[in-house]
């Protein structure tokens, strides 16, 4: 992507800059600074440990880029994130006791929360095509409805897995390079293509910009927003069963707000919530912008006390950024 | 300076960006006449109409009003001097009642607390005034349109109006809705008030107005008595050319050049049984008033619309349009009314907008988009539209509308239709890309496209069309052609008005 120019080729104004890319010198500046005030940043080890952190935001907040672009939202990533959590720890323990499944039951359980992960958020995408519930709404309540309904499975109990294997998701990796590492750089670098090459990509900004234009262009819009629902279900629904691959349990409470932290994420990256525009990379940015403002507060030993005003803020400051843009249209 | 003109313009100049949008305009209101403004879109009628109304300041020249030289800063300034301007677009709280709507900002209180009374005794006062018989209570948005207008016009009343702008205040109303309209627009002159009358339905103009001021490209043509004036005198002056000029000659289709788009006893929700036919080569024109069922129509012909019955053939082969995506596939395509709300996805690149429909015909396995293809497709759009546009990758919302106008039209010939349907060829674009667009749809018809044109503008549908079927109230009602010699101004008028012609004119 060209920085210099604008896509109609006049040349850009400092402000046109800062507004389109301000997420791209807020990281910068930011890496930069910590790089200078902190000696442990800059190892390998710390930053293998960012990327690692950041895969449960980033793995929810890239699918819900591609949702809000769709011109949708999603409320319901936490809840799906538990629901899938205690699926696969469920199946994966009530395989491992069943001899003439044991020796699949880790990757059953795997697959099974990610499936139902899936599911839930194509149903998320009915409630909101089919039946016309506004997004907010719709999501709102089904993510209070998943959550409950894993409260009823697991009774409120843990549900805790024995066999090792079902580490492996998690805990596994290449080199020093974690397994979730590679899950969900991997994710962001699939959705980019899928945005920018695909005609479903396509699809996806014209269903945000304008559905009625799309409509128009033969494009099944109701369909195309169902899917984005399906591809967060199933990322948030990921990111559920690593968490439970990585401490071998799993229980109806985890993930709350998780959710809001990944829309921060995306809105933080310059991703319009009015839908229409967007792009992975700016999510990435987001993401790993959240992610040093902790590690650097720590490793810097402000007191974590501030690190929420300080997160607000910055979220604060990229919602009025996105007006600002949209007003100067 | 004499007093019997209340408002007057001298060397009044205002300048946007690269356009001259008023270019020293002088201009005389006299007291209690209605003056209307007229001319193309981007002539300037809309910003004189707002520097008067203190909505925007002019670059220099002076605004006098009741011989006074003012400059106003805002529409409050003009207010306190008794001008107001009422537009196309209902600017009323439609959750609240009529009352409330009219005496909005000018409530009586006592320490806050509303003297519901006291405003009942003034909106009767009003009421009485107007001859407006409209229930104080009601919530505005349960009224019609003309009466919403009504209320518009008791509001600027309670503001003590002398002067009202009203900017295409019928653009949005119906045939019936406009004639009555009218009629308040006349008791109004009547009440002793000045009506500055800004509209581009030139007979409305002719039929109301005492005087007419002609604009083209931000200059004032001239001032004149409507009675000295034609519908063809002021189109010839607001183009600078007379009508016939506009448009490329008619070229007709060989007799036996084949149906390209029939239909027979389609049904829907509004329609019972409409029947038409187009042949290749041919331009049909759908005309008749807005509400009329026109544009309904065609959506339903482009399955944007519910249908529930009839047979309907594009070039040959049956097809039932449930969705947009069925018509595409079966080669009939359709430029939406409305560009920006149903046509361009703004926030997109031309590349994107054009392609859109057609992304199947680019893409390789799985859906991945060839960009060679796509990109070679579009360069020999651009060009062969003349679309000026720096790249394909420029944001659509960038170009001005004629060249907003052009995409659209790449869209929907990126791919070649067997049956395009047109709503609104040319609304809101200058004359330089309406000639153009005009030129491309005849051309389009002379290599065998055939080709269904809707239009409120009446000129362009004489100008344009082979063939003209005209709506009324959901249903086709006659059918007028150039060949036979049917195809006039007055005939497409009296079959669109059917009964109501009369009580329109009669205001």
């Amino acid at each position: 992507m060209a920085i210099g120019k604008t896509a109609s080729g006049q040349p850009r104004t400092l402000t046109r800059l800062l507004l389109d890319y301000g997420v791209l010198f807020a990281f910068v500046a930011l890496f930069l600074f910590l790089a200078f005030r902190a000696e442990a940043f800059l190892t390998t080890r710390n930053q293998l440990n960012i990327l690692d952190q950041a895969h449960q935001i980033g793995l929810m907040a890239l699918a819900v880029t591609v949702v809000i672009i769709a011109g949708g939202f999603d409320l319901s990533m936490g809840a799906i994130f538990a629901m899938s959590a205690v699926i696969a720890a469920f199946v994966a323990r009530d395989l491992e006791a069943n001899e003439s499944f044991a020796s699949i039951a880790p990757y059953a359980g795997w697959v099974a929360g990610v499936v139902v992960g899936t599911l839930f958020g194509l149903l998320n995408g009915v409630l909101v095509t089919v039946l016309r519930i506004n997004t907010f709404v719709a999501t709102l309540a089904s993510g209070i409805v998943i959550r409950g309904l894993a409260l009823i499975i697991t009774q409120a109990e843990q549900v805790r897995v024995q066999d090792e294997r079902f580490q492996a998701l998690a805990r596994g990796g290449i080199g020093d390079i974690n397994n979730t590492i590679l899950i969900w750089l991997g994710f962001a670098i699939l959705l980019t293509f899928v945005l920018t090459r695909t005609k479903f990509g396509r699809h996806v900004f014209a269903a945000g910009d304008n559905p009625e234009a799309a409509r128009l262009s033969g494009i099944n819009v109701n369909l195309v927003r169902t899917i984005t629902f399906g591809i967060s279900g199933f990322a948030a629904g990921l990111a559920g069963v690593i968490s439970a691959s990585k401490f071998m349990k799993a229980q109806n409470d985890m993930g709350q707000g998780l959710e809001l932290i990944a829309i921060a994420s995306v809105v933080i990256g310059g991703t319009s919530i009015m839908g229409g525009e967007g792009a992975v990379w700016r999510t990435v940015l987001g993401v790993l912008l959240l992610r040093l403002i902790e590690n650097g507060f720590n490793l810097i030993n402000v007191d974590t006390f501030y690190q929420d005003v300080f997160q607000g803020l910055i979220i604060l400051f990229a919602v009025a950024l996105d007006a600002m843009r949209h007003r100067r249209q | 300076m004499t007093a019997e003109f209340v408002i007057q313009t001298r060397a009044l100049s205002k300048r946007f960006f690269a356009v001259q949008a008023l270019d020293n305009v002088e201009v005389a209101v006299r007291q209690g006449e209605i003056h209307a403004l007229v001319g193309e879109n981007g002539a300037g009628k809309s910003t004189l109409g707002k520097i008067i109304s203190g909505i925007i300041r002019p670059d220099t020249g002076d605004l006098i009003v009741k011989g006074r030289s003012v400059a106003y800063a805002s529409p409050r300034d003009a207010l306190i001097d008794g001008i107001t301007t009422i537009t196309q677009e209902i600017s009323l709280s439609g959750k609240q009642t009529v009352l409330q709507n009219v005496l909005l900002g000018q409530e009586d209180a006592h320490g806050g607390v509303l003297d519901f009374r006291r405003m009942q005794r003034r909106y009767d006062d009003i009421r009485a005034l107007t001859g407006f018989d409209i229930d104080p209570q009601t919530r505005v948005n349960m009224l019609r349109m003309a009466d919403q207008k009504k209320v518009e016009v008791m509001q600027a009343i309670a503001r003590d109006a002398q002067v009202i702008i009203m900017d295409e205040p019928t653009a949005m109303l119906s045939g019936e809705e406009t004639a009555l309209f009218l009629k308040t627009v006349r008791h109004l002159k009547g009440m002793g008030l000045t009506i500055i009358y800004v509209s581009h339905f030139l007979r409305e103009v002719l039929d109301l107005a005492d005087t007419v001021t002609i604009m083209r490209n931000g200059q004032v043509v001239r001032t004149a008595p409507t009675r000295d004036e034609t519908v063809e005198t002021l189109v010839t002056a607001m183009l600078g050319k007379s009508v016939a000029q506009m448009y490329p000659p008619k070229r007709f289709s060989p007799p036996d050049a084949p149906v390209m788009l029939e239909v027979m006893g389609m049904q829907s929700s509004v329609f019972q049984g409409i029947d038409l036919t187009i042949h290749a080569g041919e331009i049909l024109g759908l005309a008749g008033l807005v509400g009329s069922g026109r544009s309904r129509l065609v959506r339903t012909i482009f399955g944007a619309e519910d249908i529930s019955g009839g047979s309907l053939r594009v070039g040959g082969a049956a097809f039932m349009p449930k969705t947009p995506q069925d018509a595409i596939r079966a080669g009939l395509y359709m430029l939406p009314e409305s560009r920006k709300e149903q046509g361009l996805l703004l926030k997109q690149s031309v590349q994107l907008n054009i392609t859109l429909p057609h992304l199947s015909d680019v893409t390789s396995f799985g859906g991945v988009i060839d960009s060679k293809r796509e990109l070679h497709g579009i360069d020999d759009l651009i060009k062969a539209l003349d679309i000026r546009v720096g790249s394909p990758t420029t944001r659509i919302r960038n170009l001005s509308g004629g060249n907003q106008q052009k995409a659209l039209f790449g869209k929907w010939l990126f791919k070649r239709p067997k049956v395009l349907i047109i709503d609104e060829p040319t609304r809101g674009i200058d004359v330089g890309a309406k000639q153009a667009i005009y030129e491309l749809i005849a051309r389009l018809a002379a290599e065998g496209m055939a080709i269904l044109v809707v239009s409120s503008e009446i000129e362009e549908v004489l100008g344009l069309c082979h063939r003209v079927l005209v709506m009324r109230r959901g249903q086709i009602v006659t059918e007028l052609g150039e060949a036979d010699g049917t195809l006039t101004e007055d005939n497409i008028m009296r079959a669109a008005f059917g009964t109501e012609a009369a009580q329109r004119v009669d205001g």
